[in-house]
């Protein structure tokens, strides 16, 4: 029994729902840009942590093709995101996202 | 060879791809070589078969066509006396017709067009009697209608041509409605739409009269619309507008007998619908009293020919109506070798006239062109039911069939007949005999036509004259009779004739005398009227009586059509232009179009460009969505 498996499940699941809320809460409240996408990976790295956490529970590796599939999809979506925030700094030199709010009606 | 038959629609068919996409290319010659050529072998392919039938019926199976769930449609031909009996008339009249053709259309620029027309129209009759269910029999048809518009609207830069052109294919779409609906009936009833399976369902069934009689109604108005029965008849002699070749081959000969041959194909469904069979006789015998007045008083040659034509098919049809599909089939025939024949005669005389169609301004033209004059003497007097020619002996046969089921159809088929003589001789005297009343010009340039063309005059004479034999009215003598007899035997057994019809008493013999003296009255009145006094058709419409301006305005029928059909339609779509689409229709579009930029206007505010409104209603929208799921 390796020692992941030790550690009840329970507290697998609790840690992913405090980095989960943490994540939302980053989100709606933080107004840094970077932030913001730093607390959406949080957010995907909490579910990354449920779903292995569970994968080894029931030994079921399935559970870690979906893990590497969303590691390999933030990956992108932080290469884009980070690319999108530089060119936006550069213009602006602001990453604020209370003063970026010129692409409205 | 019976198995060959599927060549003998194919080769009109390759006439006609040669012809159409060799266009302008090939020399006249050619095109005249190819287009007769296709149709004589068909014509030796069909005289083949006809000798080895042996009273046979079969069926040639070409492939599978329509193969959906219960509906299984076959591409196949009957090969039985009676598809044999039109093909040949088809492919032989045809031809004639074809090298009439190479003679009259010599001069047409669209020489090449006209014969891959021509063609085709053979190729699409073929279908239409070869075929062995209502679907390919359906083909059959629509195409022929389809050549038909074609062809009358051949000198398309008239626009009276086109209307003419446009008017037959309208009319006859509404008798094809009737047609698809009793073939939708048919399959619905009797769950197949092949010859065989349907006659056979039936007949053995033979109870339901209702439907029976619905499907019979239906079907027979197709075959108005076809062949130009009461109330759907005004395009055929609008349908003139076309060469007279075409008149002949397919305004008188084939194509408007069309209906006659689905009639009589579905014997066994009529014969076992009374109510509908009534109708068909009472429509046949009011088209042919009601055309043959019209015909009276007529001065284009071709309108009476084609009056005429509607009034005789009137004939077949009393003949089916009253169940002599012999008769019916018999005088198909016989009428197909002489209005051919006076269809060809009235082109040879516009040949020589110049252009000229006015019986008026000719007159006189016996010498001039002594072999048309001879060859329409001859077809009159077939007309006219004068014996011992061609349609003394169908004629006569109807009416004795006739006779036997009402004598008051018979009393009017013989005033019907008495009519016909009249205005053919009338026809006959105004334009052959007399002084030649046109002008210097045209006598100058009156001359017999090639021998192209009088050849299959001449042909088409000596089959008015000896036609009729096959028809001799005594039970042994009747070769078509026997001929026909297994393409009819199951509505014969279903109708439990007697074969009286066929067997020649003195009731009969009454009756032919009776019928023949009326003719000959009517042509000596005619005689009397047109060749003694000399009585021309007046130009001048005050100088006519009241009876006479109706009746030469074709009772302005087209005129009521106007009124009660196409002024209500032409108002409700004005109606329904100004308010149901201006209002209805162009309201919803729009108001659609501005709703949409209405509500866009109001909830575009919600896109504020506040990231963190935008990130924060996601959440929600996520939470909500949740909820919803899991309660």
């Amino acid at each position: 029994m390796s020692a992941i498996q030790i550690i009840p499940l329970n507290w697998y699941v609790t840690l992913s729902a405090i980095l989960f809320g943490m994540g939302v809460l980053g989100v709606l409240f933080r107004r840094n840009a970077i932030i913001i996408l730093m607390c959406i990976e949080l957010m995907l790295n909490a579910v990354n942590l449920l779903l292995v956490a569970f994968s080894a529970q029931h030994s079921d590796p399935n559970a870690q093709v979906f893990v590497f599939f969303i590691m390999a999809v933030a990956a992108a979506e932080v290469a884009v995101g980070l690319a999108i925030l530089m060119m936006i700094y550069r213009n602006s030199k602001t990453t604020d996202i209370d003063f970026l709010n010129r692409l409205k009606w | 060879m019976i198995q060959l038959a599927w060549l003998i629609p194919l080769l009109p068919l390759i006439g006609f791809l040669i012809i159409g996409f060799g266009g302008k290319k090939l020399s006249k010659n050619l095109v005249g070589l190819v287009g007769c050529g296709s149709v004589l072998a068909a014509f030796a392919i069909s005289l083949g078969i006809f000798f080895q039938l042996h009273g046979t019926s079969q069926v040639v199976r070409l492939t599978d066509w329509i193969n959906t769930g219960k509906l299984q449609v076959d591409f196949s031909f009957t090969i039985d006396p009676l598809s044999v009996l039109f093909m040949l008339i088809i492919t032989g009249i045809g031809f004639l017709i074809h090298v009439y053709s190479t003679g009259y259309m010599h001069e047409d620029e669209k020489y090449d067009r006209f014969f891959a027309y021509l063609n085709l129209f053979v190729f699409f009759m073929l279908l239409l009697v070869m075929g062995s269910n209502y679907i390919v029999m359906f083909v059959g048809w629509e195409g022929v209608g389809l050549c038909s518009y074609l062809l009358i609207g051949f000198w398309f830069k008239n626009t009276e041509y086109n209307n003419a052109a446009k008017k037959a294919f309208i009319v006859n779409r509404i008798g094809d409605l009737g047609f698809l609906l009793g073939m939708i009936l048919i399959y619905t009833t009797c769950h197949s739409l092949s010859f065989d399976k349907v006659f056979s369902h039936v007949h053995s069934k033979a109870g339901d009269l209702g439907v029976l009689n619905l499907i019979g109604i239906l079907l027979f108005i197709g075959a108005c619309g076809k062949s130009a029965q009461i109330p759907l008849y005004t395009w055929l002699p609008d349908a003139m507008a076309g060469p007279t070749p075409v008149s002949a081959l397919i305004h008188a000969a084939t194509m408007v007998t069309a209906g006659v041959y689905m009639i009589a194909r579905s014997s066994v469904i009529f014969v076992n619908a009374p109510a509908a069979s009534e109708l068909v006789a009472v429509i046949g015998l009011l088209t042919l009293l009601f055309a043959a007045t019209i015909g009276l008083f007529q001065n284009d040659i071709k309108k009476v020919l084609a009056y005429s034509t509607v009034s005789q098919l009137g004939y077949m049809f009393l003949g089916l109506g009253v169940g002599a599909f012999t008769g019916g089939v018999f005088h198909v025939m016989t009428h197909a070798f002489f209005k051919a024949c006076l269809f060809l005669c009235a082109g040879s005389v516009i040949h020589a006239m110049s252009g000229e169609q006015d019986i008026r301004r000719m007159g006189g033209l016996k010498k001039y062109l002594p072999i048309t004059h001879l060859t329409f003497l001859i077809a009159t007097l077939a007309i006219s039911g004068i014996p011992p020619f061609a349609g003394f002996f169908s004629k006569d046969e109807i009416l004795a069939h006739v006779y036997e089921h009402n004598k008051i159809y018979w009393l009017l088929g013989v005033v019907g007949s008495m009519l016909t003589a009249f205005y053919m001789f009338r026809l006959y005297f105004l334009t052959f005999h007399g002084k030649f009343r046109g002008t210097h010009e045209q006598q100058h340039h009156l001359h017999e036509s090639p021998k192209s063309m009088t050849i299959p005059l001449v042909v088409l004479a000596v089959l008015s004259v000896v036609g009729g034999l096959v028809g001799i009215p005594n039970g042994n003598y009747h070769l078509l009779h026997a001929f026909l007899r297994p393409s009819f035997s199951v509505a014969e057994l279903a109708a439990n004739w007697n074969d009286d019809a066929t067997s020649f008493g003195s009731e009969e013999a009454r009756l032919m005398i009776i019928a023949v003296l009326a003719a000959c009255a009517a042509i000596y009145f005619a005689y009397m009227l047109y060749r003694k006094n000399n009585v021309l058709p007046t130009e001048n419409e005050k100088d006519m009586s009241k009876y006479q301006r109706v009746v030469y305005h074709k009772y302005y029928v087209d005129e009521i059509y106007n009124a009660i059909i196409r002024k209500p339609l032409d108002w409700i779509s004005g109606m329904l232009y100004k308010f149901f689409e201006l209002r209805v229709v162009d309201g919803f579009v729009n108001g659609i179009g501005s709703a949409v930029k209405w509500t866009g206007g109001v909830i575009r505010y919600a896109q504020s460009g506040n990231i963190g409104f935008y990130m924060f209603a996601m959440t929600i929208a996520i939470i909500i969505m949740l909820l919803v799921k899991l309660f």
